[in-house]
């Protein structure tokens, strides 16, 4: 890649930083050049968010339903998955699955709630009275 | 604030903390092509069995931690980490070695950088940041793919050091030690010992998905996507490529590139005219990388969705495996020596 075609694409990396990129120059040799972003990564980004936007829809609905806990949600909300959630809360992978059965979930202790609600920055009270 | 800190940037965050902090021990020679050339840093693995963010887990470049572990041995550096279970311990020993007038790169999580933009937080652990100087509640970060320095609380910082996932960092905390004078030669030896050992990891690894017979292996998969997991879901499977490709300053494309200036400075610094003609070939596999994620824009932004579009695809990635083949197959025929 040339100097001059370093894309210029306006990115969500306007007011945190421009990237660098090796390019050659005019005689041949390796520089280096700034770039504010490319379209074709701004796309694939954006595609990777209405992905993330839809199954967050998708996990609210299916609160909203009765058919998952609040902490379905939650995991996607923050763009995490089971084993991040295992990890940041201390339990078993298969307790977390459990905990996602809105039965199971409404006989949770506060403990237990509280280090939920920790790991996703909530309050308790917003993970309970979650409805979808 | 240390003495004569200077921020860097860099293209890829591993680079950027090796550049950065061995230049800060005197290695004044030091940049970022060569430090991903010493630490043999091209690569390419699609990863069996795992997922990232939904989609299929590709790495470019070689295992998180290695480009700085190389480099140094290779200079005769040494190398202290630390890991931690506990919060304080890990904040306590980041403080001692600030107070004793030594930046450390730490190892973080994106999703709890502050400082990065929404979009780009996802639960991505394996980035790198040097913590330079603290100041009342705030440490004064050089993160190597920023244009200027920025701070994180030490609130803030805690939490990218505790991120939880893949490649958690348990408060990974790691700086070069006994840095020697600039010796050239012992330059020049571990530029040949990271060609070889790329040449190693590209061409020899075991198995078919990774070195440059994982190219060949995704190109394979990307022709059957359309019809498994249906035209959407396979643009999504596409974009991450692209996202892994070329994430924020670094990529497939990228690499390609960084490789290549490597090998221009290889050919100055080991009087080899032949690694010119090499660098070369990796622009072109960088070009043709980039020609990838062109195509895969238009699949996954809808206006290409026909079969054809995705052998089209697949057709470049095996153009690219070709040309990385030969890459390195000349490069091992080279008869190197410092």
């Amino acid at each position: 890649m040339k100097k001059e075609n370093i894309p210029q694409d306006k990115s969500a990396l306007e007011n945190f930083t421009r990237e660098l990129y090796y390019v050659k120059n005019n005689n041949g040799k390796y520089k280096t050049g700034l770039s504010i972003g490319w379209d074709i990564k701004k796309d694939a980004l954006d595609n990777a968010w209405g992905e993330v936007n839809r199954r967050i829809e998708e996990a609210r609905n299916a609160v909203k339903e009765g058919r998952k806990s609040p902490i379905y949600f939650f995991i996607e909300l923050n763009l995490m998955n089971i084993s991040i959630l295992s990890g940041y809360t201390g339990f078993w992978k298969l307790s977390v699955k459990r905990h996602l059965k809105p039965g199971v979930f409404n006989k949770l202790s506060d403990k237990k709630l509280d280090i939920y609600a920790r790991a996703f920055d909530i309050s308790i009270d917003e993970l309970k009275n979650f409805k979808g | 604030m240390l003495k004569d800190f200077k921020h860097i940037q860099t293209a890829h965050c591993e680079n950027g903390i090796t550049t950065s902090l061995l230049r800060y021990h005197g290695l004044d020679y030091m940049n970022e092509p060569l430090a991903f050339g010493i630490g043999s840093g091209l690569f390419y693995i699609q990863i069996p069995f795992m997922k990232i963010n939904n989609g299929p887990a590709i790495s470019f470049r070689t295992m998180p931690g290695a480009i700085f572990k190389r480099t140094c041995k290779s200079l005769g550096v040494d190398v202290k980490r630390k890991k931690f279970k506990d919060h304080k311990a890990a904040r306590d020993f980041l403080d001692l070695k600030i107070s004793e007038g030594i930046p450390v790169a730490c190892q973080v999580g994106v999703f709890h950088l502050t400082y990065f933009p929404v979009k780009y937080r996802f639960h991505f652990n394996a980035h790198n940041l040097i913590v330079y100087g603290k100041n009342h509640n705030h440490y004064l970060i050089s993160d190597p793919i920023m244009e200027d320095v920025t701070t994180l609380s030490v609130k803030e910082l805690e939490k990218a050091r505790f991120t939880q996932g893949a490649f958690a960092p348990k408060g990974h905390i790691y700086y070069p030690e006994n840095v020697s004078e600039p010796d050239i030669e012992l330059l020049k030896k571990g530029i040949v010992r990271g060609i070889k050992r790329n040449v190693r990891d590209m061409l020899h690894i075991p198995g078919h998905v990774a070195g440059v017979k994982g190219i060949k292996h995704t190109s394979k998969q990307i022709r059957k996507w359309r019809e498994k997991l249906g035209p959407k879901k396979a643009g999504l499977y596409l974009g991450q490529i692209v996202r892994m490709q070329e994430e924020i300053g670094t990529g497939g494309g990228g690499f390609r590139f960084i490789y290549a200036a490597f090998l221009e400075q290889a050919a100055n610094n080991l009087k080899e005219d032949k690694l010119t003609a090499i660098s070369d070939d990796f622009t072109k596999a960088g070009d043709l990388w980039r020609s990838s994620a062109v195509q895969m824009a238009g699949i996954y932004k809808g206006r290409l969705s026909e079969q054809k579009d995705f052998d089209e695809t697949a057709d470049i990635l095996l153009e690219i495996y070709e040309t990385e083949k030969l890459a390195f197959k000349k490069l091992s025929k080279l008869k190197l020596s410092k």
